[in-house]
């Protein structure tokens, strides 16, 4: 791939509900943050992708909602449906195609606008599955109750990803759940459905993230400063939950292998310096970093419970407090990337992973994981 | 700072999308449906390539990419694979919680079929037990025409 660098990144604050922010509001604050991250006006953006979903936007073309605050106007636009990693690919494709030496891209939702439930139970198949009345959550619960199984994780283990994500928090001025918490908070907080209690999930929440993606010829002409990207890969499992193993998450797998092998890695769970990963519940940190290869199969819980997932440990996991903390869908991926790319640039504050020279971000589109976008992002040239 | 929306009133406004759509099922989850309804039988299509059996049945095998022509008939018994127990009043719930719900692959079938559970006690769940279909009274082409699986005995 050629080379090709994250030069600008801006994020809102997440919160529980921006009653003052419209989404063209949020858009024009994320996107003026990124702008003046990166040291560029929106004259030097040659085209805009934009991330959104209609469903949760409540509006058909809700991208067009945002086309004025991104400064799309007189500019090639085009919209990703799904999580902001997968809109920062198509960004970056397009560079890569070699028409643009510049993409903004953003991605924003308000989840205290509708209503969770109905909306991830229209992710379901409407002839064979959502009469039934199945959501995110019950869906998620399916699969943690057999990654449980398979892998021996116990519901403690579970709840010190809610401990140690709503702790990292404390430290994140963005984050919306900061929360100095203990093991029993999370196993007495209510049972939402089952194995997952009210904090083994992540809130409902609105935010937007905006990046700026540039060409290695581009880069050098604005003061913002790049990290490089070093691999990427994103992959699909099979629709219907029933015909995939539910306890393993095969397409994350192909993913992870792919985006680290175009960096160059061998030995990721060795190499990589700090990860921020989709944990919209606190079972799925655990199993996406041993889909990845971040941890051996069935392990992370033990691993996290011995420590090795903390700020200032080998390898910290969602240290600016993950989705646990605060999850607005659709920017949730894309605001992984833009803290990553914080840790790179050494620019994370007291959540900082000192010498971070390699990280890598994760997003999530679909029920229980059905794909993966995996970024590997790299510190030096 | 001077806050410039210190002296606005967050005005909100509340709507709601209600648009009806009426799906062609497919003649395939037709057949499914159909052999339901009539006979409480349980379809699913066979690939010719890798032999699965799909359950609810499904036209292309999305492993192989080719299409499914096979119909067979699967036991209206089987495994189940995992389960949850919905305890919150979640907006999607057809009725009051607490809802049963789990992946139950049937004798014959490789893949499990989503389903609600019925007449089990939390504390009997378990994976790997064996469940049965529960099929409505009143059935009129649909997925509800299982009522649910429940504990064979």
């Amino acid at each position: 791939m050629e080379p090709t660098a994250i030069i600008g990144v801006g994020m809102t604050s997440i919160e529980a509900n921006k009653v003052r922010d419209t989404f063209a509001d949020m858009v024009w604050e994320a996107v003026g943050k990124a702008l003046g991250d990166a040291g560029m006006t929106i004259d030097d953006i040659d085209n805009v992708v934009t991330t959104s979903n209609d469903f949760w936007d409540g509006r058909t073309i809700s991208c067009m909602a945002v086309g004025d605050a991104s400064g799309a106007r007189h500019k090639n636009v085009s919209c990703v449906e799904g999580d902001g990693t997968f809109g920062a690919f198509y960004g970056l494709t397009r560079i890569l195609s070699g028409a643009y030496g510049t993409t903004l891209v953003t991605a924003h939702s308000k989840g205290s606008e509708s209503a969770s439930s109905l909306i991830t139970n229209a992710a379901f198949d409407p002839i064979y599955a959502r009469a039934l009345g199945m959501d995110m959550i019950t869906a998620s619960a399916l699969q943690a109750t057999a990654y449980q199984h398979r892998t021996g994780t116990t519901a403690e283990q579970m709840a010190m990803v809610s401990v140690k994500n709503h702790g990292n928090a404390m430290a994140n001025p963005l984050a919306q759940l900061p929360m100095d918490i203990a093991v029993d908070d999370v196993l007495q907080s209510d049972m939402i459905a089952d194995p997952l209690h009210k904090l083994d999930c992540s809130p409902v929440s609105d935010g937007c993230c905006a990046i700026v993606i540039a060409s290695e010829s581009r880069v050098s002409k604005y003061p913002g400063k790049p990290v490089w990207i070093a691999g990427v890969s994103f992959c699909s499992d099979a629709y219907f939950l029933g015909d995939r193993d539910l306890s393993r998450a095969r397409s994350l797998s192909s993913a992870a292998q792919r985006a680290f092998a175009m960096a160059g890695i061998a030995n990721p769970a060795a190499e990589i310096n700090v990860a921020e990963v989709y944990d919209a519940f606190t079972y799925q940190e655990l199993m996406w970093l041993e889909a990845m290869g971040l941890c051996e199969d069935g392990k992370a819980g033990v691993r996290l419970a011995e420590g090795d997932f903390h700020i200032g440990a080998r390898l910290p996991v969602n240290p600016s407090g993950g989705l646990l903390s605060g999850h607005p869908v659709i920017a949730a991926g894309l605001i992984r990337i833009a803290e990553v790319v914080k840790q790179l640039r050494g620019e994370a504050g007291a959540y900082q992973t000192p010498g971070a020279r390699l990280g890598v971000a994760q997003g999530v589109n679909g029920l229980c994981g059905q794909s993966h976008c995996v970024w590997v992002l790299r510190r030096d040239k | 700072m001077h806050d410039t929306l210190a002296d606005v009133e967050p005005l909100v406004y509340k709507s709601q999308i209600n648009v009806p759509y009426k799906w062609w099922a497919g003649e395939t989850a037709s057949r499914f449906f159909i052999a339901l309804r009539d006979e409480k039988k349980i379809l699913g299509t066979r690939c010719a390539c890798c032999g699965r059996v799909y359950v609810p049945p499904r036209k292309v095998c999305p492993s192989c990419f080719t299409e499914n022509t096979d119909w067979v008939t699967v036991s209206d018994q089987g495994v189940l694979l995992t389960y949850t127990v919905a305890r919150r009043q979640l907006a999607a719930l057809p009725g009051k919680a607490p809802a049963f719900f789990g992946l139950v692959k049937l004798d014959g079938a490789d893949t499990a079929l989503l389903h609600h559970l019925g007449e089990v006690e939390e504390a009997e769940l378990r994976i790997g037990m064996r469940v049965k279909a529960e099929f409505a009274a009143n059935r009129k082409g649909t997925i509800r025409d299982i009522a649910y699986f429940k504990p064979v005995q």
